[in-house]
């Protein structure tokens, strides 16, 4: 009896240490997820997650592979950072929002025409998810913006869904839809197991396809754009002003790059910043994605050493590849010519 | 056999699927009002040593171009002695000082976000930098979570 108590004893030891030393899933959520997901998983830039249609059709590995592989292009990141236990205890907090059991897929591929299924999918599902899969425009930020959906519509077009979706999940969602989004459930829509077949057929053949332009991500090698002046310090900051007036930019201050933080007139002098706007596109980018606004607005750093005097800025390109947002490559092209543009102007 | 050679051809798949960006930024959502927020976030910039350069009004330049915006600023912040001998030494890294953090309204709730300074070691990777980056990483993450947790 004593050595049952004993070995009780230690088992319990056992079970609370593995509960303390267990990732707490609730504060990885919230640290993680949260700020695009809502606290409560009610959605918000990300989809919600919380939703009992959701749990109903998504399985763990879903869940699992979405987090590992993100979304490329389409601001659900990568989270390769975290642990295989993180993410467990992820997924779990996530189950704690649903009553039901999850589903359980089978990996066995779902056969259908694809031909078929591409013309029921351009009737029935491009209207929301884009003619190529592509996904919904807007990060469905909200922003005190307007935007085009409530919830933005998934890419199926991108290989961070297509390799988390197994075709008997996407199948069901098609089926049953998502109740709560405007996702339908089109086996109460006429669809025939045929059709659900076709469509998954169809959805898988992107696997096949050209990478979509929804989930490009620009590629850099280089932090920043440089170039050097053949002018002063003082002259080239003043040509800098001057060319982003002809660049469509409007000049709004010039400081010393320690302002603020050292008192005034002890800054070092040969560090000078100057910032500009263009107040339509920063509008237009804010509204793609509020986040870009941490580096904006425009700066041009001047620095001088040794007499050699050098343009520096932020390369846009990389700055596109931190937000993973494919709806910002073609303004971070825009704006790294600009710079381009600016700098070859002051330098001549 | 055959459901072993399925679950081989998914794992290979799913291992060869390009990934998303890795996770680069960190964000949190406050459950503060935006100026609440606000003092929240430069208290806590504050208490980790950081002094505040400036506050950019971003929300106002826009509203003054007769552009429709909720409250956006950006916060600029650093420790003095750090950002002169990272300019002095390394004037390439200077486009990505001083640290910044963006604040903005959505709704009734605040967001605030950043880039990871660790993104930074990918194209900065001399080795006196690295512990200054990752010193910057967990000092921003203590930060929001501050941020996260006030009430």
């Amino acid at each position: 009896m004593l050595k049952l108590s004993f070995l009780s004893g230690i088992l319990l030891g056992f079970a609370s240490a593995a509960a303390l030393a267990a990732p707490d899933g609730a504060k990885l959520y919230a640290q993680n997820c949260a700020a695009c997901h809502g606290e409560a998983g009610n959605g918000g830039i990300g989809i919600p997650l919380s939703l009992p249609s959701f749990h109903a059709t998504v399985d763990d590995d879903y869940l699992r592979q979405t987090i590992r592989l993100g979304r490329p292009g389409r601001v659900m990141p990568a989270f390769s950072q975290l642990k295989h236990d993180e993410v467990e205890a992820i997924i779990r907090h996530l189950r704690s929002w649903y009553q039901g059991k999850p589903p359980i897929y089978s990996a066995a591929p779902v056969k259908g025409d694809v031909k078929r299924g591409q013309s029921l999918f351009e009737k029935h599902c491009a209207g929301c998810h884009g003619a190529n899969g592509e996904g919904g425009h807007g990060t469905g930020v909200t922003f005190s913006r307007p935007r085009d959906f409530p919830i933005m519509p998934p890419a199926l077009h991108n290989p961070g869904f297509l390799a988390s979706a197994k075709d008997a999940l996407i199948k069901t969602t098609l089926a049953k839809g998502r109740a709560g989004t405007p996702m339908v459930a089109f086996g109460q829509r006429g669809f025939s197991d045929r059709d659900l077949n076709d469509v998954v057929a169809f959805v898988r053949s992107f696997e096949r396809a050209p990478l979509a332009g929804s989930a490009t991500i620009l590629e850099t090698d280089s932090a920043i754009l440089s170039m050097d002046s053949p002018h002063d310090l003082k002259t080239t900051v003043e040509n800098i002003k001057l060319a982003i007036g002809n660049n469509n930019f409007v000049f709004i201050r010039e400081q010393k790059l320690e302002s603020g933080l050292v008192p005034e007139g002890q800054e070092a002098p040969a560090e000078h910043i100057v910032y500009f706007c263009n107040f339509g596109l920063l509008n237009q980018a804010l509204a793609t994605d509020p986040r870009v606004g941490l580096f904006l607005p425009c700066r041009i750093t001047v620095v001088e050493r040794e007499g050699k005097v050098k343009m520096l800025v932020a390369n846009p390109k990389r700055l596109s590849r931190i937000f993973n947002n494919s709806e910002l490559n073609e303004m971070c092209d825009q704006v790294t010519n600009m710079y381009k543009s600016i700098m070859e102007e002051a330098a001549l | 056999m055959k459901t072993l050679f399925r679950f081989m051809l998914v794992a290979v798949l799913a291992l060869a699927a390009p990934l998303a960006a890795a996770d680069e930024m960190l964000i949190a959502r406050s459950g503060q009002d935006f100026e609440e927020t606000m003092s929240t976030l430069q208290n806590a910039i504050v208490r980790h040593g950081y002094t505040v350069a400036r506050v950019q009004r971003v929300d106002i330049g826009l509203t003054a171009k007769g552009y429709k915006t909720d409250k956006y600023r950006v916060v600029f912040f650093g420790k003095p002695a750090e950002v002169s001998m990272l300019s002095g030494k390394y004037p390439d890294l200077i486009p990505y000082l001083p640290i910044s953090v963006a604040i903005f309204a959505e709704g009734d709730n605040t967001l605030i976000s950043t880039a990871r300074p660790g993104v930074l070691a990918e194209f900065y990777p001399e080795p006196e930098l690295q512990p200054i980056f990752m010193r910057w990483e967990k000092d921003l993450a203590a930060i929001f979570d501050e941020v996260r947790e006030a009430r």
